[in-house]
Protein backbone atom coordinates (compact mmCIF):
# COMPACT_ATOMS: atom_id res chain seq x y z
CA UNK A 1 0.00 0.00 0.00
CA UNK A 2 1.22 3.60 -0.82
CA UNK A 3 1.03 6.52 1.34
CA UNK A 4 -2.57 7.60 1.35
CA UNK A 5 -2.88 10.58 -1.26
CA UNK A 6 -4.85 12.91 1.35
CA UNK A 7 -1.59 13.10 3.39
CA UNK A 8 -0.25 14.90 0.80
CA UNK A 9 3.58 13.14 0.40
CA UNK A 10 5.12 11.74 -2.52
CA UNK A 11 5.29 8.44 -1.86
CA UNK A 12 8.80 8.40 -3.21
CA UNK A 13 9.70 11.05 -0.43
CA UNK A 14 9.10 8.45 2.38
CA UNK A 15 12.24 6.55 4.00
CA UNK A 16 12.12 2.99 4.50
CA UNK A 17 13.11 0.59 7.01
CA UNK A 18 13.16 -3.25 7.46
CA UNK A 19 14.21 -4.04 11.38
CA UNK A 20 13.80 -7.73 13.04
CA UNK A 21 10.92 -8.24 15.49
CA UNK A 22 12.49 -7.13 18.27
CA UNK A 23 10.91 -3.48 20.12
CA UNK A 24 14.83 -2.80 21.07
CA UNK A 25 15.95 -2.79 17.33
CA UNK A 26 13.54 0.32 17.21
CA UNK A 27 14.95 2.62 19.32
CA UNK A 28 17.57 3.48 16.99
CA UNK A 29 15.26 4.42 14.20
CA UNK A 30 12.77 6.38 17.19
CA UNK A 31 15.14 8.45 18.63
CA UNK A 32 16.35 9.73 14.72
CA UNK A 33 12.66 10.70 14.23
CA UNK A 34 12.62 12.39 17.23
CA UNK A 35 15.62 14.43 16.86
CA UNK A 36 14.15 15.29 12.96
CA UNK A 37 10.60 16.58 14.95
CA UNK A 38 12.57 18.41 17.19
CA UNK A 39 15.01 20.28 14.37
CA UNK A 40 11.90 20.64 12.39
CA UNK A 41 10.01 22.70 14.89
CA UNK A 42 8.04 20.87 16.31
CA UNK A 43 6.46 21.28 20.09
CA UNK A 44 7.33 19.12 23.06
CA UNK A 45 3.31 18.63 23.18
CA UNK A 46 3.37 17.48 19.62
CA UNK A 47 6.59 15.34 19.78
CA UNK A 48 4.80 13.51 22.90
CA UNK A 49 2.13 12.70 20.52
CA UNK A 50 4.66 11.52 17.88
CA UNK A 51 6.24 9.39 20.04
CA UNK A 52 3.68 7.85 22.08
CA UNK A 53 1.27 7.18 18.58
CA UNK A 54 4.80 5.56 17.09
CA UNK A 55 5.21 3.08 20.14
CA UNK A 56 2.27 1.78 20.44
CA UNK A 57 2.31 1.24 16.58
CA UNK A 58 5.46 -0.53 17.21
CA UNK A 59 4.31 -2.74 19.95
CA UNK A 60 1.26 -3.72 18.58
CA UNK A 61 3.17 -4.99 15.08
CA UNK A 62 5.80 -6.77 17.55
CA UNK A 63 3.99 -8.05 20.12
CA UNK A 64 0.15 -8.75 18.52
CA UNK A 65 0.67 -8.66 14.37
CA UNK A 66 3.98 -10.92 14.64
CA UNK A 67 2.92 -12.49 17.87
CA UNK A 68 6.71 -11.64 19.19
CA UNK A 69 8.46 -14.32 16.71
CA UNK A 70 12.28 -13.46 16.40
CA UNK A 71 12.25 -15.05 12.88
CA UNK A 72 9.50 -11.99 11.64
CA UNK A 73 10.20 -8.07 10.48
CA UNK A 74 8.83 -4.99 11.21
CA UNK A 75 8.68 -2.83 8.36
CA UNK A 76 8.63 1.16 8.97
CA UNK A 77 7.93 3.89 6.16
CA UNK A 78 8.27 7.90 7.51
CA UNK A 79 8.44 11.21 6.43
CA UNK A 80 9.11 14.27 8.04
CA UNK A 81 8.93 17.87 7.15
CA UNK A 82 8.51 21.02 8.98
CA UNK A 83 4.77 20.99 8.07
CA UNK A 84 3.61 16.77 8.33
CA UNK A 85 4.41 13.63 10.04
CA UNK A 86 3.69 10.13 7.94
CA UNK A 87 4.57 7.05 9.46
CA UNK A 88 3.31 3.18 8.48
CA UNK A 89 4.06 0.33 10.37
CA UNK A 90 3.37 -3.06 8.77
CA UNK A 91 4.08 -6.38 10.22
CA UNK A 92 4.30 -9.88 8.95
CA UNK A 93 1.12 -11.32 10.67
CA UNK A 94 -2.24 -11.99 9.99
CA UNK A 95 -3.83 -8.58 10.32
CA UNK A 96 -6.86 -7.43 12.74
CA UNK A 97 -10.54 -5.34 12.31
CA UNK A 98 -10.14 -2.43 13.86
CA UNK A 99 -13.71 -1.79 13.53
CA UNK A 100 -14.08 -5.53 16.37
CA UNK A 101 -11.62 -3.96 18.68
CA UNK A 102 -13.95 -3.15 21.64
CA UNK A 103 -14.18 0.90 22.51
CA UNK A 104 -12.19 1.08 25.80
CA UNK A 105 -13.78 4.17 27.01
CA UNK A 106 -17.48 2.69 27.19
CA UNK A 107 -18.24 2.17 31.12
CA UNK A 108 -19.03 -1.61 31.15
CA UNK A 109 -14.72 -2.44 29.32
CA UNK A 110 -13.08 1.50 31.06
CA UNK A 111 -11.29 -0.94 33.70
CA UNK A 112 -10.31 -3.69 30.92
CA UNK A 113 -6.33 -3.51 31.01
CA UNK A 114 -6.16 -3.75 27.10
CA UNK A 115 -7.30 -1.93 23.97
CA UNK A 116 -5.88 1.78 24.30
CA UNK A 117 -3.61 1.54 21.70
CA UNK A 118 -5.65 1.77 18.74
CA UNK A 119 -7.81 4.93 20.88
CA UNK A 120 -4.85 6.77 21.58
CA UNK A 121 -2.88 6.76 18.37
CA UNK A 122 -6.46 7.87 16.82
CA UNK A 123 -6.86 11.18 19.23
CA UNK A 124 -3.75 12.13 19.04
CA UNK A 125 -2.50 11.87 15.00
CA UNK A 126 -5.06 13.90 12.26
CA UNK A 127 -5.64 10.65 10.48
CA UNK A 128 -5.27 7.11 10.55
CA UNK A 129 -5.70 4.36 8.36
CA UNK A 130 -4.97 0.35 8.24
CA UNK A 131 -4.51 -1.57 4.96
CA UNK A 132 -7.63 -3.83 3.75
CA UNK A 133 -5.63 -7.18 5.54
CA UNK A 134 -5.03 -5.08 8.55
CA UNK A 135 -1.47 -5.69 9.02
CA UNK A 136 -0.54 -1.68 7.95
CA UNK A 137 -1.28 1.51 9.93
CA UNK A 138 -0.39 4.76 8.54
CA UNK A 139 -0.75 8.11 10.40
CA UNK A 140 -0.30 11.39 9.48
CA UNK A 141 0.59 14.12 12.39
CA UNK A 142 0.14 17.73 11.49
CA UNK A 143 2.40 19.83 12.76
CA UNK A 144 -0.05 22.36 14.38
CA UNK A 145 2.58 24.61 15.33
CA UNK A 146 2.94 25.64 12.06
CA UNK A 147 -1.22 25.77 11.23
CA UNK A 148 -2.20 29.14 9.87
CA UNK B 1 12.00 2.25 55.30
CA UNK B 2 13.26 2.25 51.75
CA UNK B 3 13.26 -0.86 49.29
CA UNK B 4 15.93 -0.72 46.49
CA UNK B 5 14.38 -2.24 43.05
CA UNK B 6 15.47 -1.61 39.63
CA UNK B 7 12.37 0.19 38.59
CA UNK B 8 10.24 1.44 41.38
CA UNK B 9 11.39 3.22 44.97
CA UNK B 10 8.79 2.26 47.69
CA UNK B 11 8.72 4.25 50.57
CA UNK B 12 6.57 4.52 53.64
CA UNK B 13 5.09 7.69 55.11
CA UNK B 14 2.57 6.77 58.14
CA UNK B 15 0.53 3.91 57.04
CA UNK B 16 0.70 4.63 53.13
CA UNK B 17 2.89 2.65 51.03
CA UNK B 18 4.71 5.27 48.69
CA UNK B 19 5.88 4.48 45.34
CA UNK B 20 8.29 6.52 42.96
CA UNK B 21 8.95 5.08 39.52
CA UNK B 22 13.13 5.01 38.68
CA UNK B 23 12.08 5.30 34.87
CA UNK B 24 11.43 8.12 33.10
CA UNK B 25 9.61 6.70 30.32
CA UNK B 26 7.16 3.81 31.56
CA UNK B 27 7.54 1.77 28.08
CA UNK B 28 9.17 -1.07 27.88
CA UNK B 29 6.75 -4.10 27.77
CA UNK B 30 9.09 -5.67 30.22
CA UNK B 31 9.58 -3.31 32.39
CA UNK B 32 5.97 -2.82 32.72
CA UNK B 33 5.69 -6.32 33.25
CA UNK B 34 8.43 -6.51 36.43
CA UNK B 35 6.93 -2.77 37.66
CA UNK B 36 3.50 -4.64 37.72
CA UNK B 37 4.70 -7.68 39.31
CA UNK B 38 6.22 -5.96 42.04
CA UNK B 39 3.14 -3.61 42.85
CA UNK B 40 1.03 -6.38 42.87
CA UNK B 41 3.53 -8.50 45.64
CA UNK B 42 3.57 -5.03 47.58
CA UNK B 43 -0.90 -4.92 47.46
CA UNK B 44 -0.97 -8.73 48.61
CA UNK B 45 1.63 -8.55 51.44
CA UNK B 46 -0.93 -5.72 53.07
CA UNK B 47 -4.91 -6.61 53.81
CA UNK B 48 -6.24 -3.17 53.45
CA UNK B 49 -2.86 -1.68 51.90
CA UNK B 50 -3.12 2.42 51.35
CA UNK B 51 -1.21 2.61 48.01
CA UNK B 52 0.24 5.81 46.36
CA UNK B 53 1.70 5.90 43.07
CA UNK B 54 3.31 9.23 42.64
CA UNK B 55 4.71 10.23 39.41
CA UNK B 56 6.77 12.82 39.61
CA UNK B 57 9.62 11.31 37.76
CA UNK B 58 7.65 9.68 34.62
CA UNK B 59 6.80 11.60 31.39
CA UNK B 60 6.00 8.99 29.42
CA UNK B 61 3.78 6.00 29.33
CA UNK B 62 2.48 3.16 27.03
CA UNK B 63 -1.18 1.84 26.67
CA UNK B 64 0.51 -1.47 28.36
CA UNK B 65 1.31 0.67 31.28
CA UNK B 66 -1.85 1.86 32.14
CA UNK B 67 -3.42 -1.98 31.75
CA UNK B 68 -0.56 -2.40 34.53
CA UNK B 69 -2.42 -0.07 36.39
CA UNK B 70 -5.73 -0.79 35.94
CA UNK B 71 -4.93 -4.73 37.14
CA UNK B 72 -3.19 -3.14 40.41
CA UNK B 73 -6.24 -1.35 41.18
CA UNK B 74 -8.89 -4.16 40.60
CA UNK B 75 -5.84 -6.01 42.81
CA UNK B 76 -5.92 -2.87 45.83
CA UNK B 77 -9.90 -3.30 45.78
CA UNK B 78 -9.97 -7.26 46.37
CA UNK B 79 -7.57 -6.46 49.08
CA UNK B 80 -9.88 -3.71 50.34
CA UNK B 81 -7.47 -1.19 50.16
CA UNK B 82 -6.74 2.17 48.28
CA UNK B 83 -4.91 3.43 45.36
CA UNK B 84 -4.20 7.21 44.38
CA UNK B 85 -1.87 8.64 41.78
CA UNK B 86 -0.19 11.85 42.48
CA UNK B 87 1.96 14.08 40.29
CA UNK B 88 0.88 13.31 36.79
CA UNK B 89 2.31 16.06 34.40
CA UNK B 90 -0.52 17.26 31.79
CA UNK B 91 0.74 15.69 29.08
CA UNK B 92 0.35 12.12 30.63
CA UNK B 93 -2.90 13.35 32.21
CA UNK B 94 -4.34 14.12 28.82
CA UNK B 95 -3.67 10.10 28.30
CA UNK B 96 -5.81 9.67 31.02
CA UNK B 97 -8.63 12.15 30.13
CA UNK B 98 -8.63 10.14 26.02
CA UNK B 99 -9.05 6.79 27.92
CA UNK B 100 -11.25 8.02 30.38
CA UNK B 101 -8.93 6.69 33.33
CA UNK B 102 -9.19 9.99 34.92
CA UNK B 103 -12.28 8.64 35.96
CA UNK B 104 -11.34 5.48 37.69
CA UNK B 105 -8.28 6.38 39.04
CA UNK B 106 -8.36 8.91 42.53
CA UNK B 107 -5.87 11.21 41.12
CA UNK B 108 -3.82 14.21 42.64
CA UNK B 109 -1.82 17.31 42.12
CA UNK B 110 0.84 16.36 44.44
CA UNK B 111 1.95 13.91 46.80
CA UNK B 112 0.99 15.77 50.17
CA UNK B 113 -2.69 16.37 48.80
CA UNK B 114 -2.97 12.65 48.11
CA UNK B 115 -1.91 11.68 51.70
CA UNK B 116 -3.99 13.95 53.46
CA UNK B 117 -6.43 12.64 51.25
CA UNK B 118 -5.85 9.11 52.58
CA UNK B 119 -6.44 10.64 56.55
CA UNK B 120 -9.75 11.74 55.18
CA UNK B 121 -11.62 8.56 54.09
Amino acid sequence: MKVPPDFGVDDAALVSITLPNDLRSVKGPEAHIMTQLRHCGYRRDTVFAIKLAFEEAVTNAVKHGNRNDRSKHVYLRYYVDPQRFVLMVRDEGNGFVPDKVPDPTTDENLERPCGRGIMLMSAYMTKLRFSEDGNEIWMLKENPAREP
Amino acid sequence: MEQPSSHVKIKRSGDVSVVQFADRKILEELSIHEIGEELRTLAESEPKIKLLLDFENVDHLASAALGMLITLHKKVQEQNGALKLSNINRQIFQVFKITRLNRVFDIHDTADKALASFEQA
